[in-house]
């Protein structure tokens, strides 16, 4: 199987469609993510464009109704005895993947911190639950082991918390906890489904600080999915912009927030508040996504996109490349195109921005 | 893949112009109720119910009236002796040609051990049930709604003391009300009737009342009341419309229970009484005659069994309609 | 948490007190006389009703009354036994009663959960539909018209089982009024069971758990069923008391000699028996509040977000 040496996680055209009692839902339509050693990937878009289904896939918490048709979810792991094995996700039964992948090597945290910890049980069991699990040690290993997650992701007076049950924390508290689940067994990969999203402004900040902390001192590569591009800018190396089960913008953070290609993008980052602009002049995108029961012939942004082309209704746009790093899957960039530059307004603003993060250099 | 194949001409690269991108044409032309609408008709459980409970409403309108016989007529006729000669115990039947003293009649359900054709006595027992059940309810929606959204509405002290008296009133058992009707008033339809009126509006005024707390802190009942609206064309122009569909989901669920009850409470012996019958009358009926006329009893059973299946489905298809689950979009 | 039970405990106890009072005067302010009078003349009338002070003020009459209530004496009844002790007729209607229930209680709860949790682990399916059209059967035809079944194939047409309730074969003259009486909990439980594990299946908790690595049998019984069986106990109250509304046909249809049938007695004849009406219905509003508190109270001690108080404090 293919995959760069330090690639450690690659969604290979990944294709899923899921039944309702409507009819099926092209869900997600062939996408490709990479994920290097020890990077942060971030996944951008609006609410059902496809970013929660995508990682989920590649965890086994798929609903259901789901089907995969094609693609593959490629993983590279180190054995136990050193050696380096890929596997791909997608074909591993749902025991293997529990019993060797969830939790020891590929570790997951939820949106929604009131509702992502088990109403019934303790923190301090939640914790040590999966490095039992994984047989990472016995009973006073685990206990110790959760004392220390516990005080890593910054919960005071540790001992007291183990024996609380989570109506007893406090929103940002359990999301620590959560952060300090996923941690329990050492995984290589931390996936971050809107970590923030349900917290409060003040909170959010902390626990960004947090997630990239325990990244640089334990190493970690992180998926980030959210809809918050202010998020992306603190925290990504790469960014893949996510529409109607696509990926239609991919580069690293600076070429996507300083040289967006895609009018999708434009309409993302000018829809993005910041303090010089007001709030009346931001830009919404306008309409919602399209509804993925019907798949549109061609460009499926085109209904929403002031800059569409003729071909947009025909043939949907292949990625184009913008550099080595920066692909835009927007007929825009064919040589053929005309000549559309992004909205003033914008342009202002990523210049504002360039400047501020020079100063700050 | 036949786009592949595809090669774009010089045309094909203009801007796409004269096209209105600022309205939403996913949502724009679906109003909310429009939406529960369509999820409801959608729903084919919903839609079973609906053709059931409208056979049965039909029937129980029409189904005496195609009959030839009365729901109190014994079935009889004067032989060349003088003799009476009753239809007693007939087995379903078509009317044939025969030697048998009723070959020529028809009686789908047969008749019962008096010699009353049963087709007839299940449609009017049918009637009576539903009427019931209808008129209580309705009744008892009107009351439940009042108490549950005044006691929301006002919150506080009023709704602390409301509320005492629905945990009061929720803690005496149905059977003890009604047997505590008994010493007051006859026996028959009255006394179905007030037990029903007196235990089913404390569900609907929960709900009233659980539906008001929510509504009451939502911005446009704030913004109205900050304008200075009447507490009253508060609670009816505004909060009502609101409360309206979790309210006929317990109307739905709440008539099977009312017809369940008419039907216990006739068969225990307080309720319909005789020369009237209904759906429970009909069952003890048949109960007692089971030995000799074992089909007696399954009219009336089919059709307290098809009434409870289709207002059950209805109320589910309404309840999922009014909050659609993700998996059923 | 103890505060909880007491305050629980005393609000039942109000409550239940106040429904005794009344009960007691709904009865007591009856037209006519609670004793067989049309043979008597003014006189004896008179001097019966002071006999059994009923001229006295009804809080007095009340205080007598639960007097005798305390030494375990419910009166007499006025027709219905007549000059038997209400409180021993009770007793054995009681002792029926309520094995017949527990019985029927047991078999509802037991398959029910048993059905609703193979249903919901194997959604989808042929035991998922099967689980369906039972409890929607058994939610739309009333436990005694099983019964009547029942009655009319085992014990008629193929005469295996007693046809009437027959004390001294009790276990087994009480497998078909037990059987019919679950059912509608049964099918009831199944379909609650069934329809809260999925939602919990489908929670962000249990998907948590799953990306911890949990799976199968250890993820069932650690994280599904406990958080889906702790609303489970909130429907078996409402449930208990339907069936105490059921034993009341199934016990007449089966010649059941319990307080179902008791009730029946005492308010379907020609006459309604006063004291039994008060007797029955302080019995069972005190069985209703008894049912209610103790789910009330199980459902604290199961669930922690009301077990443990929540403190609070803390903030990221």
């Amino acid at each position: 199987m293919e995959m760069n040496e330090n690639t450690i996680l690659k969604f290979d055209n990944l294709d899923i469609s899921f039944r309702t009692n409507a009819g099926v839902v092209h869900a997600i339509r062939g996408v490709n993510i990479e994920l290097r050693r020890g990077e942060t990937v971030a996944i951008v878009g609006e609410s059902g464009s496809g970013k929660s289904v995508t990682v989920k896939a590649a965890v086994g918490l798929l609903d259901g109704n789901a089907t995969v048709n094609s693609g593959k979810i490629l993983y590279r792991y180190k054995n136990d005895d050193g050696s380096e094995k890929i596997v791909d996700l997608l074909a591993m039964s749902k025991r293997e993947l529990r019993t060797t992948i969830n939790g020891s090597r590929i570790a997951m945290v939820f949106q929604d911190p009131m509702t992502s910890l088990d109403p019934t049980m303790t923190i301090g069991k939640q914790i040590m639950e999966g490095i039992l699990l994984h047989k990472r040690g016995d009973k006073d290993f685990a206990y110790r082991r959760a004392l220390e997650l516990l005080e890593l992701v910054g919960i005071t007076d540790a001992e007291k918390r183990m024996k609380n049950y989570p109506h007893q924390l406090s929103g940002g508290m359990r999301q620590r906890v959560v952060i300090a689940i996923a941690l329990a067994c050492d995984p290589d990969i931390l996936i971050c489904d809107e970590p923030t999203t349900a917290l409060d402004v003040t909170i959010q900040a902390r626990i960004l600080e947090l997630i990239k902390d325990v990244q640089d001192r334990l190493g970690l590569s992180v998926i980030y999915i959210t809809h918050d591009l202010g998020v992306v800018a603190k925290v990504a190396d790469y960014v893949n912009v996510m529409y109607a089960g696509k990926i239609i913008e991919v580069g690293k953070v600076n070429e996507v927030f300083y040289e967006p290609k895609h009018p999708y993008t434009w309409g993302l980052l000018a829809a993005m508040p910041d303090l010089e602009t007001d709030d009346d002049r931001l830009a919404s995108i306008p309409g919602s996504p399209p509804n993925l029961l019907h798949e549109p012939q061609g460009d499926a942004f085109a209904a929403r996109n002031a800059f569409a082309l003729k071909i947009d209704e025909k043939v949907e746009p292949p990625l184009f490349k913008v550099s080595d790093t920066h692909y835009a899957a927007t007929w825009l960039l064919h040589p053929d195109a005309p000549k559309v530059e992004m909205p003033k307004e914008l342009q202002a603003r990523i210049e504002r921005a360039r400047k501020e993060a020079e100063r700050y250099q | 893949m036949a786009e592949t194949a595809y090669v774009p001409t010089k045309e094909d690269f203009e801007l796409l112009t004269g096209r209105d991108i600022t309205t939403d044409k996913n949502f724009a032309s679906q109003s909310y109720w429009k939406g529960v609408a369509i999820h409801f008709l959608r729903n084919r459980r919903a839609m079973v119910g609906v053709f059931i409970v409208t056979a049965i409403i039909l029937l129980a309108i029409f189904g005496p009236i195609l009959s030839p016989y009365g729901y109190r007529d014994i079935v009889s006729y004067t032989d060349e002796a003088g003799k009476q000669v009753v239809a007693k115990g007939i087995s379903p039947q078509i009317g044939h040609a025969g030697e048998g003293a009723f070959d020529q009649y028809t009686f789908l359900f047969g008749t019962d051990d008096l010699g009353r054709d049963q087709w007839t006595r299940t449609w009017h027992g049918a009637r009576v049930s539903l009427v019931i059940a209808f008129v209580t309810i309705i009744i008892d929606m009107i009351i439940g709604m009042s108490y549950g959204l005044i006691s929301g509405y006002f919150g506080g002290a009023v709704d602390a003391v409301m509320q005492r008296i629905v945990e009061v009133a929720n803690s005496v058992p149905r059977l003890v009300i009604v047997s505590v009707l008994a010493i007051f008033m006859p026996k028959g339809m009255g006394l179905v009737i007030v037990a029903l009126l007196l235990t089913e509006w404390i569900g609907m005024s929960k709900i009233a009342r659980a539906e008001m707390l929510r509504i009451k802190e939502q911005e446009y009942v704030l913004a109205s009341r900050t304008l200075g609206a009447h507490s009253m064309h508060i609670i009816f122009k505004q909060i009502l419309p609101n409360t309206i569909g979790p309210i006929i989901t317990q109307v739905m669920f709440s008539i099977p229970t009312a017809i369940f009850t008419e039907a216990f409470l006739s068969f225990v012996g307080v309720g319909i009484m005789l020369p009237q019958c209904s759906i429970g009358s009909l069952i003890e009926n048949g109960f007692n005659n089971i030995t000799t006329l074992p089909y007696q009893i399954l009219p009336p059973i089919i059709v307290l069994a098809l009434q409870m299946l289709g207002f059950n489905f209805i109320g589910d298809g309404f309840r999922e309609a009014l909050a659609p689950k993700l998996e059923d979009m | 948490m103890k505060k909880y039970i007491l305050k629980r405990v005393a609000m039942s106890l109000a409550t239940l007190l106040l429904i005794m009072f009344v009960l007691f005067v709904l009865v007591r302010i009856m037209p006519g006389n609670p004793f067989p009078s049309e043979r008597m003349n003014a006189e004896q009338i008179a001097n019966k009703r002071a006999e059994l002070g009923l001229d006295d003020p009804v809080l007095v009459q009340f205080g007598r009354y639960m007097a005798g209530l305390a030494h375990g004496d419910f009166g007499k009844g006025t027709s219905l036994y007549y000059g038997a002790p209400i409180t021993t007729v009770l007793g054995t209607c009681i002792n029926n009663s309520f094995r017949i229930g527990g019985l029927a209680i047991l078999i509802g709860t037991a398959v029910g959960l048993a059905l609703g949790i193979t249903a919901a682990l194997n959604k989808g399916t042929f035991v998922d539909a099967f689980c369906t059209v039972f409890s929607i059967l058994g939610v739309c035809v009333p436990g005694y018209v099983f019964l009547i079944f029942l009655q009319y194939f085992f014990s008629y047409k193929i005469p295996f089982f007693p046809y009437f309730f027959d004390t001294s074969r009790f276990l087994f003259s009480s497998i078909l009024p037990a059987l019919s009486l679950s059912l509608f909990t049964m099918s009831t439980v199944a379909r609650f069971t069934r329809n809260e594990m999925v939602e919990v299946m489908d929670s962000d908790y249990v998907h948590l758990a799953e990306s911890k690595g949990m799976y199968g049998n250890m993820l069932v019984t650690r994280h599904i069923l406990r958080n889906a069986l702790i609303p489970i106990v909130t429907v078996l109250a409402p449930l208990i008391v339907d069936l105490l509304t059921g034993a009341l046909v199934v016990e007449k249809i089966y010649g059941i000699n319990g307080i179902g049938k008791l009730m029946v007695d005492s308010i379907a004849g020609e006459g309604v028996d006063y004291n039994y009406v008060l007797a029955l219905g302080i019995l069972y509003s005190a069985l209703y509040i008894g049912i209610m508190l103790v789910v009330d109270v199980l459902y604290g001690v199961l669930d922690p977000r009301i077990r443990v108080a929540s403190s609070g404090e803390g903030d990221a």
